[in-house]
């Protein structure tokens, strides 16, 4: 006689505050494909967690924004902030698509040019360039953005090394309207610390000011923030190009677009709160099109990272065991926790089954593996009793985890790109002992075999 | 022992008279509780459900001693 299908006990006391546990779930969240590839599939030949990029995904939405632009501001060009995600194979297809690359640090320049990526389609930003990467990046004709006064002295000096004049841009910070503002980084406009900076660089005579920067926060809720801060840069390059006799060749907005997550903290969902590509575009064109003197139009430049990356990524991890808390709260442990997931900090992450699971929801929480008290992925979801092996399916995480993920207690695990035509292709190898024993040196007096 | 005293209803609702507290249960849910109240041993539960449901004795017997923790959480059984 075949048996029946067994659901795990569960009882719930009814209670006001957990009024919508112990009912059927209303809709449960099912998703069992990524790019049209069975996610049980692909975690039976890759092992459990895995991170997943939709290549499709990455792609239509890089289209998307370059379109929102490029069909009001024709002159536009999209650097890749390699922060946000620098996978090679990340890189490579927004590279394809026609974006150069934005970096912050010598390691990353490095990673573009390995990549393929000439010096001059890199935009070179950062508070700390140390000296040899500025006279690579020199020589290599890279787009340097200066964030200090420091730095106009170490650039001059580099001139003089390599003896030609170079061109640069200086990064810009400013009111936008929000809140917190971005102070740290560059030259305050507001308070002539900008005219000053470009009055230094014209009076150094070694650098020639080709370019405007501002990067104003990120994940920014208000489109209105990026029409002030354009405003605020054209009329600057009005006031260069008049006063001091630069040309200006490109403004730089910066990256800050949101993505479809849903921030911590706030109740509405992100389809209510989070501006749409065309708001950005508008809000940004429009004051170009209002401040712009004259018909020389500058090439208008855009670093945006999480929008375009966020969505196409996902971190499927497994339910490896399961218990009552004291507070009568299931916990289930996964096999993935904050050490993979930076951006559990931030958000509160759309979390999917693989499969269709019977019976009554209960309060649960989702802890990762570390033994540590902050892993929870989860805190308060209402979930059908789950078994071990079921996996759970956590997006939007493609910005910033791949990059800001911790090797700590655990190895970081295998990373899947789904390709458009439906192919999977590891694009990271899970880590072994190997990668990290290999930068330690133990003396010879504490061996101990 | 208070499981004993529930009134637990065909549409998977049981009713504590000596709190007056409710509680939604499932059906595995209420076969170990009517087992428990009868007095049967764990592991001859977690054997019933095994062989009843597509579930291994292991599997269920976790299942049987976390379910007891709840039900002690919940005040139903000491
Ligand atoms: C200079 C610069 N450009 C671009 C970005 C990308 O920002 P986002 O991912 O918010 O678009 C950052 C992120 O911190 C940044 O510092």
């Amino acid at each position: 006689m075949a048996k029946k299908t067994y659901e795990k006990p569960t009882i719930i006391k009814v209670e006001s505050s957990h009024s919508k546990a112990g009912v059927p779930m209303p809709k449960q969240k099912i998703r069992k494909k990524i790019g049209g590839v069975a996610i049980d599939e692909m975690v039976e030949r890759f092992g459990s967690p895995l991170f997943i990029f939709d290549e499709k995904a990455i792609r239509e939405k890089y289209r998307s924004a370059y379109e929102a632009f490029s069909s009001r501001y024709p002159n536009v060009q999209f650097g890749w902030s390699y922060k946000t995600n620098y996978l090679k194979a990340v890189c490579a297809v927004f590279h394809q698509e026609g974006a150069i690359a934005e970096v912050v640090s010598e390691f990353e320049y490095e990673k573009a040019r390995e990549l393929g990526i000439e010096g001059k389609d890199i935009i070179y930003n950062g508070p700390y360039k140390p000296y040899d990467s500025l006279v690579t990046a020199a020589k290599e004709g890279a787009k340097i953005h200066i964030d200090t006064f420091d730095e106009i002295n170490d650039l001059e000096k580099v001139a003089d090394e390599l003896g030609f004049e170079i061109p640069v841009a200086i990064r810009l910070n400013m009111d936008t309207g929000i809140y917190p503002q971005w102070s740290r980084f560059g030259f305050n406009i507001e308070s002539g610390q900008a005219m000053d900076a470009v009055k230094r660089i014209k009076a150094g005579g070694k650098l020639r000011l080709t370019g405007l920067h501002a990067h104003i926060g990120t994940f920014m809720l208000d489109a209105n923030a990026y029409k002030v801060e354009t405003t605020k840069m054209v009329r600057l390059m009005n006031e260069v190009e008049e006063k001091v006799g630069f040309t200006i060749e490109y403004i730089d907005v910066g990256g800050g677009f949101a993505s479809k997550n849903h921030l911590r903290g706030i109740y509405q969902p992100p389809e209510v709160v989070v501006p749409t590509i065309d708001d950005y575009a508008e809000a940004i064109t429009s004051a170009l099109y209002e401040n712009i003197r004259g018909n020389s139009y500058p090439k208008l430049y855009l670093e945006t990272g999480r929008h375009l990356i966020d969505e196409a990524g996902y971190l499927v991890t497994s339910v490896v065991a399961s218990k009552t808390l004291p507070d009568s709260r299931r916990s289930y442990i996964v096999d993935a926790g904050v050490n993979l997931l930076y951006t559990y900090f931030w958000y509160k992450f759309n979390i999917e089954l693989t499969r269709e699971v019977s019976g009554i929801s209960e309060p649960a929480m989702i802890n990762g593996p570390l033994c540590m008290n902050i892993d929870v992925i989860d805190e308060s979801i209402l979930l059908p009793r789950l078994r071990r092996g079921d996996k759970l399916v956590i997006s939007p995480v493609g910005a910033y985890n791949v990059t800001q993920w911790m090797q700590f207690i655990r190895y970081r695990p295998r990373v899947l790109m789904v390709t458009e035509e439906g192919n999977v292709e590891l694009i990271r190898e899970r880590e072994e002992l190997s990668d990290i024993e290999k930068r330690e040196i133990l003396p010879d007096k504490l061996k101990l075999k | 022992m208070r499981i004993e005293n529930l009134a637990v209803n065909k549409n998977g609702f049981a009713f504590d008279p000596t709190s007056g507290e409710t509680f939604t249960l499932n059906e595995t849910a209420k076969e170990i509780i009517e087992d428990l109240a009868r007095g049967v041993e764990e592991k001859e539960i977690a054997k019933k459900l095994s062989e009843e449901y597509d579930v291994t004795q292991e599997e269920a017997m976790n299942d049987v001693l976390d379910f007891k923790e709840k039900l002690k959480l919940y005040g139903l059984l000491s």
